[in-house]
């Protein structure tokens, strides 16, 4: 059971359950980390800004780091017309990092590993996209998906491609951060579970457990590469798909 | 763990378990079997699971935006912001000062060239007072001087006519006498005088 | 053949798929090692659109990735 690579991404419900209309909205693991994550972004910031210090501390150093990470991106992507973005995705980045960053404790649960939660907030971005577009541009929004300079010939074509391009977008978003903590995260346990099993064979299987702990510690390091990564792509995405509704003539 | 643990699990899923158990590593069958017979689906694409995951993410999200949007960031941003403008006060401040200094220094400089140009004044002055003064001593002196050798030159030249008149005298006494002891003739004064190229 | 069977020979197809994204991935950075050598000033700037790319790269081998679990758990 320990060595069961998907174990880690079961969801038991915590407290009794509770249906509303058919459906289960039980308070789970998954929700209980949640939770965490919106506690631990918000500690750490509030006790990051505590200080007010002209030159700033360690902690205020790191929160001012993270502030202006998402700053900056915000404002290299979108401009100055970006502001009003600025919270959103400064939280969709944080909750996505802190929840990659989480789910790397052993025995934590990784939040968005799984594909409604991913998928929830590209859809979210999304639509957030759509009505944007619509309520700034009306539906001269639309010309996002007419070309400038295409021959009339192929225009439907492109206009296709172009369509389905966005359609794909909320699908690429969601599941490929699914699918990076997912498959790390499977990955990871594979090689441990290699550990465990080897060592139980003897001498000869402790000296061999060591190539794939070797792996284990590298593919850790990678693992929090990847979240991070994962993270910034997640939310540079957000902005990148944002600006398109911003600035639909590109 | 499981909560909900059913042992019987279907046919396909069974096979799967088995696959996964042999990359997990060698398990007991019977352990892995009943352990795998508690997800009969993947977990992260169990659909049972997904209301409640949207709606706990739906709270937590906004949640999260709330405390993001009206307390976080505007703590942060106030903080950078109060840094950015004690920075700008602090570059105002010190080009402020610079630019006192240069007035002070060209204030320095300006006051050291007028100094210089009072002393070159009062200098000349002195210098031109100096020779007015000698020169108008001088010319005093000269004029006096003048004046004094005017005077001598006078005096001299009466006595000289003084003397002339009287060696005209003497000489005219003279050639009387010696006219009148060698011829015995009388000459008049007059004569004699006029004799001897004095005045008569 | 054995249904399970082929689908776990069906998944294992599907994650050849995942070598397609390593390639890209490499692409994308050896290109921009390149191009980063060439021209170290402007490398930082590029940086960010070299990880879009790695990220939208990478996205496409995910899906394979995700194939391979759709027909491992649910098919």
């Amino acid at each position: 059971m320990a060595n069961d690579p998907i174990h880690q991404f079961q969801i038991h419900d915590l407290t009794e359950k509770f249906n509303i209309g058919g459906y289960d909205f039980s308070f789970t693991n998954s929700a209980l980390f949640m939770g965490a994550i919106v506690a631990v972004i918000t500690g750490f910031l509030l006790l990051a800004s505590s200080k007010r210090a002209l030159v700033p501390g360690k902690t205020q150093s790191v929160g001012e780091l993270w502030y202006e990470f998402v700053h900056n991106m915000v404002r290299q992507v979108l401009g100055p017309e970006g502001k009003k973005f600025f919270p959103l995705v400064f939280s969709l980045f944080s909750f996505v990092l802190v929840a990659n960053m989480l789910g790397m404790f052993p025995y934590f649960f990784t939040v968005t590993s799984h594909v409604i939660v991913t998928a929830s907030l590209a859809v979210f971005v999304v639509a957030l996209v759509v009505v944007v577009g619509l309520w700034k541009h009306g539906l001269g929004w639309f010309k996002l998906f007419v070309p400038h300079g295409v021959p009339l010939l192929i225009l439907p074509f492109i206009s296709l491609i172009e369509i389905i391009s966005f359609l794909s977008r909320p699908v690429s978003l969601g599941l490929r951060l699914f699918g990076n903590m997912l498959a790390g995260h499977i990955v990871l346990k594979v090689f441990a579970g290699f550990v465990v099993t080897l060592g139980a064979l003897g001498i000869g299987g402790v000296l061999g457990a060591i190539a794939p702990l070797a792996m284990a510690v590298a593919l850790t390091a990678l693992e929090f590469l990847v979240a991070f990564l994962q993270a910034f792509v997640f939310a540079i995405l957000t902005c990148v798909y944002l600006n398109d509704a911003l600035h639909p003539g590109h | 763990m499981s909560g909900t643990t059913t042992p019987e699990a279907t046919a396909p899923a069974e096979a799967v378990q088995e696959g996964m158990g042999g990359m997990s590593g060698m398990e007991g069958m019977a352990e892995g079997s009943e352990a795998h017979g508690g997800h009969k689906v993947f977990p992260p694409l169990d659909s049972s699971t997904f209301p409640s995951q949207i709606l706990w993410l739906a709270v937590f999200f906004s949640l999260l935006y709330l405390l993001m949007s009206k307390l976080v960031l505007p703590r942060i941003e106030a903080i950078l912001k109060q840094r950015h403008d004690h920075i700008q006060n602090d570059i105002a401040t010190a080009q402020r000062l610079q630019k006192d200094t240069q007035a002070a220094v060209a204030a320095y400089e300006k006051e050291l060239a007028d100094a210089k140009a009072r002393a070159h004044g009062i200098a000349e002055e002195t210098r031109g007072k100096l020779q007015a003064e000698s020169d108008a001593e001088r010319h005093a002196l000269e004029a006096s001087l003048a004046k004094k050798i005017a005077a001598a030159e006078g005096k001299i030249n009466a006595a000289r006519d003084k003397a002339m008149a009287e060696v005209h005298d003497v000489a005219a006494d003279s050639a009387m006498a010696i006219v009148e002891k060698l011829t015995g003739a009388k000459v008049t004064k007059a004569a004699a005088l006029k004799a001897s190229g004095g005045k008569a | 053949m054995d249904a399970s069977a082929a689908k776990l020979i069906g998944a294992g197809i599907a994650c050849i798929g995942m070598g397609g994204a390593g390639i890209g991935v490499g692409h994308i950075f050896g290109n921009y090692l390149a191009g980063a050598l060439r021209n170290p000033a402007a490398a930082g700037a590029q940086f960010t659109n070299a990880l879009i790319g790695a990220a939208l790269a990478e996205g496409l081998g995910i899906f394979s990735l995700v194939v391979a679990l759709l027909l491992l758990f649910v098919a």
